[in-house]
C-alpha cells in the first residue's frame, strides 16, 4: 500500500506510454494521452502550492528558531506576500503593480546576477591558462576565436589575414564542436534510456522517497 | 513613481555587483529578495493559469466531477512533509513518473537513432570524416570497461581534444551572452545617472 502500489502505477502507466508511442491508433494517440494531459494539468497547481509552502514554512522555522541571519528571512516572505497580493489584487498585465515590481526588482537583480558569471568565468580562464596544460589552451584558443567571430573586433583584426576569422568561427561550430556534442550526446542518450528503463522495471525507486 | 523604481533598480543592481568584492549584507537583501518576488510573481500566474482553467473552471462552473479524482490525486501531494501520512504523496508523484515510459523510446530516438542516422552518411569530404572521427574517438573517451592505454588510448585522447574544442566553443558563446548582459547592466547605470545629473 505504501510503496508497492505507487510502484505499480509508475510501471503499468510507463509500459502504457511504451504502446503510446508504437500505437498509431486514435484512442491511444488522442483519447488517452489527452485524458492523461487533463489529468496531471489539474495535478500541478497542487504541487507548485506545496512548492510554495516548503519556502514559506522553512522561512518561518528560520525566524522561530532565530537561526544565523533569521532577519534576511522577513526580506523573502514580505517580498513574496506583497508581490503575490498585488498580483492578486491588480492582476499581472501589462501596467500593473506586479509589472512595475518585475521591472524594477526582478529584472535589475536577475541580469545583474547573471552579469556577474562574466567576472567569475574570467578568473576561470585565466586559472586554466596558468595550468599550462595543451587541453586547457586548446579550450581557450577555441573560446577566444568563437568570441572574436561574434564581435566586430574579430572582424577588424581578421581583415588582413588570409582567412577570416568569421570562418575558422563558423568551422569550430560546424565539425569539431558537433562532433564532441554529438558524442556527448549519444552518451546521454544511451544513459538516458538505462535510467529510464531501471525506473519502468522498478530497479530505480528513489523517487518514491525513503521511509516505509 | 519612474524615480522610485530608478532608485530601487540601480540600489538593487549595485547590490549585487557589490558581491564582486566580498559577501556582504546589501548583497544577501537583494538575493532573499528575488527569491520572495519571484515565488510571488508565480503564485498568482499559477492560480491564474493552472489553478482557475483547470480545477475551478471545470469543477464548478462546467461541473465535471470526474476531476476530483485528479484533485484528490494533488491534495495528496500536500502530506509530502506529514510524518505519519508522507507515503500518501507517493501516489502523485507515481502518476507524473508514468510518462517514463515514453522517454525510454523517445530518448532513444532524438538522442541516439536520430544522431546516429546522421553520423553515418557517406564521408565524402575531409570535414565530414573530422565529424565522424571525433564522435567515434568521444565515444571512446566514455567508454570505461578498456583500459586507455595503447593505441585505444591514443584515440581517446583525440576524442578529449575534439570535447576540448567543444567545451571551447560553448564557453565562448556563454562568456559573450553574460558579457552582452554586464554591458546592457553598466548601460543601464550609465543612463541612469545621467538622466539624474541632466
Amino acid at each position: 500500500m505504501k510503496k508497492n502500489i505507487p510502484l505499480a502505477i509508475v510501471i503499468i502507466l510507463g509500459f502504457i506510454f511504451v504502446g503510446w508511442t508504437f500505437i498509431p491508433a486514435k484512442w491511444m494517440q488522442d483519447d488517452f494521452y489527452t485524458a492523461f494531459l487533463e489529468f496531471t494539468k489539474t495535478m500541478s497547481p497542487f504541487a507548485v502550492f506545496l512548492g510554495i509552502y516548503s519556502l514559506v514554512s522553512m522561512h518561518y522555522n528560520r525566524i522561530r528558531r532565530k537561526v544565523p541571519k533569521w532577519g534576511y528571512s522577513y526580506v523573502t516572505l514580505t517580498g513574496l506576500v506583497v508581490t503575490a497580493t498585488l498580483g492578486f489584487v491588480y492582476g499581472t498585465q501589462a501596467g500593473t503593480p506586479v509589472q512595475w515590481i518585475f521591472r524594477n526588482f526582478m529584472m535589475p537583480i536577475s541580469a545583474t546576477m547573471f552579469s556577474l558569471l562574466a567576472f567569475y568565468m574570467a578568473t576561470a580562464a585565466y586559472k586554466s591558462f596558468r595550468a599550462r596544460s595543451i587541453e586547457a589552451t586548446v579550450l581557450l584558443v577555441a573560446a577566444i576565436i568563437i568570441m572574436l567571430g561574434q564581435v566586430p573586433l574579430g572582424m577588424a583584426i581578421s581583415r588582413s589575414w588570409p582567412i577570416n576569422i568569421l570562418d575558422i568561427s563558423q568551422w569550430i561550430m560546424d565539425v569539431p564542436n558537433l562532433a564532441s556534442k554529438r558524442g556527448i550526446l549519444l552518451g546521454v542518450g544511451l544513459g538516458s534510456v538505462a535510467t529510464s528503463l531501471k525506473i519502468l522495471l522498478g530497479i530505480e525507486r528513489t523517487y518514491l522517497g525513503g521511509g516505509d | 513613481m519612474t524615480l522610485i523604481g530608478e532608485i530601487i533598480a540601480v540600489f538593487l543592481t549595485l547590490a549585487i555587483f557589490s558581491f564582486l568584492y566580498k559577501d556582504n549584507p546589501a548583497y544577501r537583501f537583494a538575493e532573499y529578495l528575488i527569491v520572495g518576488v519571484t515565488v510571488g510573481y508565480g503564485l498568482p500566474l499559477v492560480y491564474k493559469n493552472a489553478f482557475q482553467p483547470f480545477v475551478l473552471q471545470r469543477i464548478f462552473v462546467e461541473h465535471k466531477f470526474i476531476f476530483l479524482i485528479p484533485v484528490f490525486f494533488g491534495i495528496l501531494f500536500w502530506f509530502r512533509f506529514s510524518r505519519n501520512y508522507g507515503w500518501l504523496s507517493r501516489y502523485p508523484i507515481a502518476i507524473s513518473m508514468g510518462m517514463v515510459g515514453a522517454g525510454v523510446t523517445m530518448s532513444m530516438n532524438s538522442m541516439v537513432l536520430v544522431q546516429v542516422r546522421q553520423a553515418m552518411i557517406p564521408l565524402e569530404t575531409f570535414n565530414i570524416f573530422l565529424i565522424f572521427l571525433g564522435t567515434i574517438t568521444v565515444m571512446f573517451y566514455f567508454f570505461f570497461s578498456k583500459a586507455h592505454t595503447g593505441l585505444y588510448g591514443k584515440f581517446s585522447r583525440i576524442g578529449i581534444w575534439y570535447m576540448m574544442i567543444g567545451f571551447g566553443a560553448s564557453f565562448g558563446y556563454t562568456v559573450m551572452a553574460r558579457i552582452s548582459l554586464l554591458i546592457g547592466r553598466l548601460q543601464f547605470l550609465a543612463d541612469t545617472f545621467k538622466g539624474w545629473i541632466a
